[in-house]
C-alpha cells in the first residue's frame, strides 16, 4: 500500500519558564513524502529530530497539528490507530506480560468484529502462519518474561503481521539487541519484509541499520527532513553537511578550506583543480575511502598510526586545518606496505569529496578538472 | 560460622523475645483455653479437657447469629467495596482536571475517627421522636414510608452496617488502586489500542491482569478485615450488640471475656479459634482460585 505524508506537522506546547518563552516545539515541520508499495525505508536521524512522533503520527497514536496522512488515497488523518490496519513493533516490544507467546500473536486477531470476524480455526491458521514466518514454532507456551530479546522481537513482528496490515511500523526495532543479534535481525526484517511485501517504515538513529536493509532513507534533523533517496544515492550525493557527516562509518572528514581561483586549497595545500566554483572559504568533506596513498600526493598528514583491519588499513593521521581530532583514511592493505616516516602522502578523489558552504552548509556542486 | 550464627541469634533476640511474648504465647494460650473445661478465672483451675467448649459455642444462638451477620458482612462488603473502589479508580485515572481534589475527598474517611463517623451516621440514619433521619427524609420523598435502621428491622440494620463498613474501607482501596493503575506501563495501552483493541476489551485484557496483585491483595486483606469487624457495629449500635442482634464474631469474643462482670475466657477462646479457621479457610480458597487468574511480572 503506498502512504502519502502531506504537509505533516507536529508541535507540542513548550514548557518554558520565566525568562524562557513558552514556545511550541516543533517535532515534525512540514513533512510531505510518498512511501510507494511495498518499500522497506528508513527514517534515519539523532535522538530528538522528529523520526519517532512521525511513526505515531502514522499508526495514529497521535495527531499531527497540521497535514494529512493517506493510505492508498484515502485520507486516514483523523482516524483513531484502532480503525487504520497498521501493525507496529514498540522499541520495548510491549508484549503483553501476563499472556503466552501464542496469546500475545492472536490478540489483535480476537479485537476484529463484524465481517471481518475470524473463526477459532482460521485465526490458528493465521498465528501459525505467522508464527512460521518469523521461525518460533517451538516457544508458544512461553511468557515474554521466559523469551530472550532476539525472540521477544521476533514475537513482536508476529504479532504486528498477524493481522495483515497496510503498514508495518518498527521503531528502533534493534536498539535493545546485542550487537551480533542486530546484525541477524536486521536481516530477518529485510528477509520477512521481502516476504509479506507489506510497505515497512522503521525508525532508527543508527545509519548502518539504515543504510544495510532500507531501499530508501529519510534522514531527518530538529524534525525537517534533510535527504531522502536510496542508500547508496545518499551516501554518495550528501545535499548538505549534516547528511554527510551523519552517514558512513568511519565517518567523513572534516577540513577547513577555501576555493580560491579555480582551486580548493586545504590548508595551504591545493589538493584539488575546481571547475565553476566562485571563491569562497568552506566545509571539505573527504570520506576515507577517497584517499589514496600516492609519494607526491598535494595532500600532506602526519602520520599516527595504521590500524589493519585486514583487507584494508586504516590510516591515522592529523591535519592542522581538519574538524575531527583525527583524519581517517582507508586504503588497500598492499599500497601500505612502505609506509614510513612522520608524513604521509594523499591523492583525492574528487567523486568523495564534497564542499559545503560555511554559512548555510548546504552542498556547493563542482565539476573537477 | 558457628559464632557468627550465635551473633546473629543474639541480634534477633529483643525482637524474638516481644513477639515471643506478646504474639506467640497468646496465640499458644488460647489454643490452650479453648480445650480447658468448666475454667474458672478467679481461682485458675479447670475440670477437664475436651471439646466442650466448641459445642457450647457452636450451639450457643448468640454466636450463630453472630457467626451470620459477620458472613452476610463480609460476602456483601468486600466485593462490593473492592469494586466500587476500582470503578472509582478508573474514573480518577481517567480525568485530568480536579482529579487530587476528588482523591482528597475519597481518601477523607480513611482519617476520620470510627466513633466520629458512627456519630454522623446516626443523625443520617436514626429515628428520634424529632426527626426521622435525613435517610428518612429521602426515602419520603421518594413516597415510602420512615423505616428505624437503627432500631428496626434485621435488614435496616444491616443495609447501615454493610453501608457503613463499605464506606469506611473504600478509602484505602483507592489509594492502592489509583497507584496501581498509575503503574501500569502507558506502552500496552498504545499496542493495544494499534492491535485494534476496543475500550472494554481493553479493561479487561490489559489493565485488570496488570493490576492484579493489588487486587488480589485487597480482597484477602479485605475478607480479613471484614471477618475482624467489632467497632464498626458498636459506633453503629451501641455496645449491647447481642440485644440489637447485631453482634459480630468478634464482638462475641468481647463480650464472653468482659461484658456483664465477663468471665468465660474458654468460650472466648473457642470462639475466636472458629474464627481463625475460618479466616484461614478463607484465604487459603482465595490463593488457591488466585493462582490463576493474578499475574505477578
Amino acid at each position: 500500500m503506498k502512504v502519502v505524508l502531506s504537509h505533516l506537522t507536529k508541535t507540542f506546547p513548550g514548557r518554558g519558564r520565566g525568562s524562557k518563552k513558552k514556545e511550541d516545539v516543533v517535532a515534525v515541520n512540514d513533512f510531505t513524502f510518498e512511501i510507494p508499495d511495498g518499500r522497506l525505508v528508513g527514517l534515519l536521524g539523532p535522538s530528538g529530530c522528529g523520526k519517532s512522533t512521525t511513526l505515531n503520527l502514522i499508526c495514529g497514536l497521535q495527531k499531527p497539528t497540521e497535514g494529512q496522512i493517506f493510505f492508498d488515497g484515502e485520507d486516514v488523518t483523523q482516524l483513531s490507530p484502532q480503525k487504520r490496519g497498521v501493525g507496529m513493533v514498540f522499541q520495548n516490544y510491549a508484549l503483553y506480560p501476563h499472556l503466552n507467546v501464542e496469546q500475545n500473536i492472536r490478540f489483535p486477531l480476537e479485537n476484529l468484529k463484524g465481517p471481518e470476524k475470524l473463526t477459532k480455526e482460521q485465526m490458528r491458521t493465521r498465528v501459525e502462519e505467522a508464527t512460521n514466518l518469523v521461525q518460533l514454532g517451538d516457544l508458544l507456551d512461553r511468557k515474554p518474561a521466559e523469551l530472550s530479546g532476539g525472540q521477544q522481537q521476533r514475537v513482536a513482528i508476529a504479532r504486528a503481521l498477524v493481522k495483515l496490515p497496510r503498514v508495518l511500523l518498527l521503531d528502533e526495532p534493534l536498539s535493545n539487541l546485542d550487537a551480533r543479534l542486530r546484525l541477524q535481525t536486521r536481516e530477518e526484517i529485510r528477509r520477512i519484509q521481502k516476504k509479506t511485501g507489506v510497505t515497512t517504515i522503521f525508525v532508527t538513529h543508527d545509519q548502518d541499520e539504515a543504510m544495510s536493509i532500507s531501499d530508501l532513507i529519510v534522514v531527518m534533523k530538529d524534525g525537517v527532513v534533510q535527504q531522502i533517496g536510496k542508500p547508496q544515492g545518499v551516501y554518495d550525493n550528501p545535499s548538505n553537511l549534516f547528511v554527510a557527516k551523519f552517514l558512513g562509518t568511519p565517518p567523513i572528514n572534516l577540513f577547513d578550506g577555501r576555493v580560491q581561483d579555480g582551486a580548493l586549497l586545504i590548508g595551504g595545500e591545493k589538493v584539488l583543480t575546481l571547475k565553476n566554483v566562485p571563491d569562497q572559504a568552506v566545509y571539505a568533506g573527504v570520506r576515507p575511502e577517497g584517499f589514496t596513498l600516492s609519494e607526491n600526493g598535494p595532500f600532506t598528514c602526519r602520520l599516527s598510526r595504521p590500524e589493519v583491519m585486514g583487507r584494508d588499513v586504516s590510516i591515522v593521521s592529523t591535519h592542522p586545518a581538519s574538524q575531527n581530532p583525527v583524519v581517517r583514511s582507508i586504503v588497500d592493505a598492499e599500497s601500505c606496505e612502505h609506509l614510513s616516516g612522520d608524513t604521509v602522502r594523499f591523492s583525492l578523489n574528487p567523486r568523495k569529496v564534497f564542499l559545503f558552504t560555511k554559512d548555510t552548509e548546504a552542498r556547493i556542486p563542482f565539476e573537477s578538472v | 560460622m558457628e559464632k557468627q550464627n550465635q551473633k546473629g541469634w543474639l541480634y534477633l533476640l529483643p525482637a524474638l523475645l516481644f513477639l515471643g511474648i506478646f504474639m506467640v504465647y497468646p496465640l499458644f494460650d488460647v489454643f490452650v483455653y479453648s480445650f480447658e473445661e468448666g475454667y474458672n478465672s478467679a481461682s485458675q483451675t479447670f475440670y477437664g479437657i475436651g471439646g466442650y467448649n466448641y459445642s457450647y459455642v457452636l450451639h450457643d444462638a448468640y454466636f450463630l447469629q453472630a457467626l451470620k451477620n459477620t458472613f452476610i458482612l463480609v460476602i456483601i462488603t468486600v466485593p462490593l467495596s473492592t469494586g466500587l473502589a476500582l470503578l472509582i479508580s478508573v474514573a480518577l485515572s481517567s480525568v485530568k482536571p480536579l482529579r487530587e481534589l476528588f482523591q482528597t475527598i475519597f481518601f477523607l474517611p480513611y482519617v476520620t475517627n470510627t466513633l466520629a463517623v458512627g456519630l454522623v451516621f446516626m443523625i443520617l440514619f436514626k429515628k428520634t421522636p424529632y426527626s426521622d433521619g435525613l435517610m428518612n427524609l429521602l426515602i419520603n420523598c421518594f413516597g415510602g414510608s420512615s423505616v428505624d435502621f437503627i432500631e428496626g428491622p434485621y435488614w435496616a440494620k444491616m443495609f447501615v452496617l454493610c453501608f457503613y463498613t463499605v464506606w469506611i474501607v473504600m478509602p484505602f482501596k483507592i489509594l492502592i488502586l489509583t497507584s496501581a493503575l498509575a503503574g501500569v506501563n502507558p506502552v500496552y495501552y498504545n499496542a493495544a489500542m494499534v492491535d485494534g483493541t476496543g475500550r472494554v476489551r481493553m479493561f479487561f485484557k490489559i489493565t485488570l491482569p496488570m493490576i492484579s496483585p493489588m487486587l488480589f491483595y485487597l480482597v484477602i486483606t479485605g475478607f480479613i478485615g471484614a471477618f475482624k469487624a467489632y467497632s464498626d457495629a458498636v459506633a453503629l449500635f451501641g455496645t449491647n450488640l447481642n440485644a440489637a442482634g447485631m453482634n459480630t464474631i468478634v464482638g462475641y469474643v468481647y463480650d464472653m471475656l468482659y461484658r456483664d462482670g465477663g468471665g468465660y475466657p474458654s468460650y472466648a477462646s473457642a470462639a475466636a479459634i472458629i474464627l481463625f479457621a475460618i479466616v484461614l479457610t478463607i484465604t487459603c480458597i482465595n490463593l488457591l482460585v488466585s493462582r490463576k487468574h493474578v499475574h505477578y511480572h
